[in-house]
């Protein structure tokens, strides 16, 4: 089985882990929400174990490099992250409800990097800017803090439909863990996020100053991340120094997700060294 | 006078609360962040022609007069790196200095009123009186929290305890790497410089181009790029460009090394990195030495003949046809006064009989002489430039940046700092210890902290249950008493 295959059925095992995830939310039974869970955990297993393959498979072809070069990689490795980290979430919060709302996200990934006719699965070689050992650093750590801000949004959407229907309206939301630890968890991975983000830029930097002689190029991917570290630099700092909490909260880490969807995607529509356009 | 005096008092406190707010510090993020976009909309340095073609001249004016296409680095852009800056020493410096005390102090004050959470209180009672749970107390804190000291009180005696105090710099940290990532930078742009330039295989070059601008800048050596190569994939895209360079000092060689996309060559501080190359358009020079492969295809035989030409010296046709001479090469030909063609060969062909013929052989267009041969009579054969010296030029980028260390150490202070921030916190706790009759006591313990309260609860739950784990059957402190 080539990794391709084995990717795409983790699209479906992701898939399946969502639906019950909400299924275990909507109708309140525990049972579905057990087995999401180990959905998630094979999904979350094969997934790593397809990023592996291909590593093999790129030694094969004869080029041999990381998977993480271009865009299909990098959303596998994004969704992969999410779940991992959402996992251990689950098992440190001991709730599932938040599942409902952060795997549907990393199984959006995956169907995006598996389904969409742009998007090619096949193993390129690396081009001559990419073939350094700062690849890994820079992607890995740039996607550690994209998950993290998935994570945050995927809670900041849970908080807010809690706080749309209060407690007395529906068994629904019964089972969502009290808005209190919701924000706490939210500020949490913004926190997460935020460490890995800035790792990530920090790598790219450096990565940039020892290819092109210059750590800072205000090339848009740059622009972009950084915009997307100001707005979360903003949201830390309401939340410590003005008390903002809560639904203030979930909306900057929304906006700042957006910010972190159109770094990696919409950005690709602008000119720069980090477009996947090449593909 | 006095006046004068309060009302420039006045001004430097309002000036100073000015950086010091938080609402400067949210607007300036905001405003950074939303001002940032337009330059990832609008291409960056573009040449004014194609800024006209793209916005038309009205908005190019505007966009001109507002720096837009250079925003990074416009005067109104920098200012707001520069208010932010301001913001945050201004902010860090007004912090820090109410906090000192709390930071540097040999005793730690502690005032009950620290320990009023309701949320970060658990109580108990006890078995046991409370003079004797006290060393036991004391150690099970020690062993937990870097610094306790106990206090008497009127109904039995208080336990404080802290740790990680000077965690609370961990944000200053912080901001200390935003500022130096701000000096690193301006170093960089007054005593750094960034530019490229072209060599071609086989010559030096000591003068570059700075990025975008018109100056050129005198490096300390010279640059003798010795070959240059690209490699494919079998898919066609490149796999690596190599060049071999040498650094010449004073005409001697005193460096070399062969350099790729990625791993540059380093010099007395400057930075040669790879970054493009081209093909150098063949000068008369190169084409004198080297001469010109010319084909010829006979009209009437349909034969095929490959000579190679030298510039200015007659040669003979095949066939015994006549003569051909290349006169000249021009980088750039009008054809007819019309069109420019682009670099082109000229030359002349003398027949064995007939007057002599103008011959025109554009490189970049194999097919004209085809084309020439018919409009032409007393033309035997269509020729075609098959070959001329071809030599790469390896396009270099070259910096110096002194800055980068600074800058590099911001990056390391940054990610402590968060580090820090993030995961540590100053955490206190107060156990109050009530005499409840002769055998019993009441515990209260109680905690503080400056961030991440809901593990602090749990460190206080944690706390109280072993406190209160050191019930009858714990172990029995050996001495008890000893209230100073």
């Amino acid at each position: 089985m080539s990794s391709s295959q084995l990717l795409s059925i983790v699209t479906f095992i992701y898939g399946l882990s969502a639906v019950l995830y909400i299924t275990a939310w909507i109708f309140e039974k525990p049972f579905p929400g057990k087995v999401a869970t180990w959905t998630a955990v094979i999904g979350v297993g094969g997934n790593i174990l397809g990023i592996l393959l291909r590593w093999v498979e790129t030694y094969k072809v004869g080029y041999g490099h990381a998977p993480l070069s271009n865009l299909y990689e990098s959303l596998v490795f994004f969704a992969w992250c999410i779940v991992a980290l959402y996992l251990y979430i689950e098992y440190r919060y001991r709730n599932r409800t938040i599942g409902a709302f952060v795997v549907p996200l990393a199984f959006l990934a995956m169907a995006y990097a598996s389904l969409s006719p742009n998007i090619s699965d096949r193993i390129q070689p690396l081009i001559p800017a990419l073939q350094s050992n700062w690849l890994i650093a820079h992607v890995i750590t740039c996607f550690f803090g994209y998950a993290g801000f998935a994570v945050a949004f995927g809670i900041s959407i849970m908080y807010i439909t809690k706080q749309r229907r209060t407690a007395a309206e529906g068994p629904v939301l019964a089972h969502v863990p009290g808005t209190e630890t919701l924000d706490d968890l939210t500020h949490k991975m913004v926190q997460f996020g935020f460490l890995f983000l800035t790792a990530g830029i920090i790598t790219g930097a450096v990565w940039a100053n020892s290819a092109w002689g210059r750590y800072w190029g205000w090339d848009p991917k740059e622009t972009w991340s950084l915009i997307t570290w100001f707005i979360y630099a903003t949201l830390l700092h309401a939340r410590l120094m003005r008390g903002w909490r809560g639904r203030k909260i979930a909306y900057v880490s929304i906006i700042g997700f957006i910010a972190v969807l159109f770094t990696y995607f919409g950005v690709n529509l602008l000119p720069g060294l980090h477009s996947y356009g090449t593909q | 006078m006095k006046k004068e005096e309060r009302s420039s008092i006045r001004f430097i406190d309002m000036t100073w609360e000015f950086f010091i707010s938080l609402r400067l510090t949210v607007v300036l993020l905001f405003t950074l962040a939303a001002t940032s976009i337009i330059g990832t909309l609008i291409p960056q340095n573009e040449s004014r022609e194609a800024y006209i073609q793209a916005f038309g001249e009205f908005w190019y004016r505007v966009f001109y007069v507002l720096d837009i296409f250079d925003m990074y680095y416009s005067w109104w852009f920098q200012l707001l790196l520069l208010l932010l800056t301001a913001n945050i020493v201004a902010c860090s410096i007004d912090r820090l200095s109410s906090l000192w005390k709390t930071i540097f102090v040999k005793s730690p004050p502690f005032r009950q009123g620290m320990f009023r959470k309701e949320s970060l209180k658990e109580d108990f009672t006890i078995d046991r009186p409370a003079d004797q749970l006290r060393s036991t107390y004391e150690r099970v804190i020690g062993k937990a929290f870097r610094y306790n000291r106990t206090e008497p009180s009127e109904t039995g005696y208080f336990i404080y305890a802290e740790k990680g105090r000077l965690t609370r710099l961990g944000v200053y940290i912080v901001h200390l790497s935003v500022v130096l990532l701000l000096i690193g930078g301006i170093i960089g742009s007054l005593f750094g410089f960034e530019g490229f330039v072209n060599i071609p295989e086989g010559e030096s070059a000591r003068v570059i181009q700075i990025r975008n601008s018109n100056q050129t800048r005198a490096l300390d050596f010279e640059i003798r790029c010795d070959d240059f190569d690209v490699s494919f994939y079998r898919t066609g895209m490149p796999k690596e460009y190599r060049s071999s360079l040498v650094i010449l000092e004073a005409g001697r060689p005193v460096a070399e090394k062969d350099i790729v996309v990625n791993d540059p060559l380093r010099y007395r501080g400057v930075n040669i990195f790879q970054s493009s190359y081209g093909q150098v358009p063949p000068d008369v020079r190169t084409l004198q030495e080297a001469g010109v492969e010319l084909s010829f295809k006979s009209l009437e035989s349909g034969m095929v003949y490959t000579r190679k030409i030298q510039m200015n010296r007659p040669a003979p046709l095949p066939e015994g046809r006549g003569e051909i001479v290349l006169k000249n090469f021009q980088s750039s030909y009008v054809f007819m006064g019309q069109r420019d063609i682009g670099p082109t060969l000229v030359g002349a062909i003398t027949p064995s009989e007939g007057e002599p013929l103008e011959l025109v052989l554009p490189l970049r267009f194999p097919n004209f002489d085809r084309m020439m041969t018919r409009m032409k009579e007393g033309r035997r054969f269509v020729i075609t430039v098959h070959g001329f010296p071809q030599r790469y030029y390896t396009g270099l980028q070259v910096t110096r940046d002194p800055g980068v260390p600074v800058v590099y150490i911001g990056f390391v202070f940054m990610i402590l700092g968060c580090l820090v921030t993030f995961f540590m916190s100053h955490q206190r706790i107060c156990i109050e210890v009530v005499e409840k009759g002769k055998q019993q006591s009441r515990v209260i313990v109680s905690g503080n902290t400056n961030k991440n309260t809901i593990g602090m609860e749990k460190q206080v739950r944690r706390l109280s249950r072993i406190l209160h784990g050191v019930g009858p059957a714990g172990p029995i402190p050996s001495k008890a008493g000893e209230i100073g």
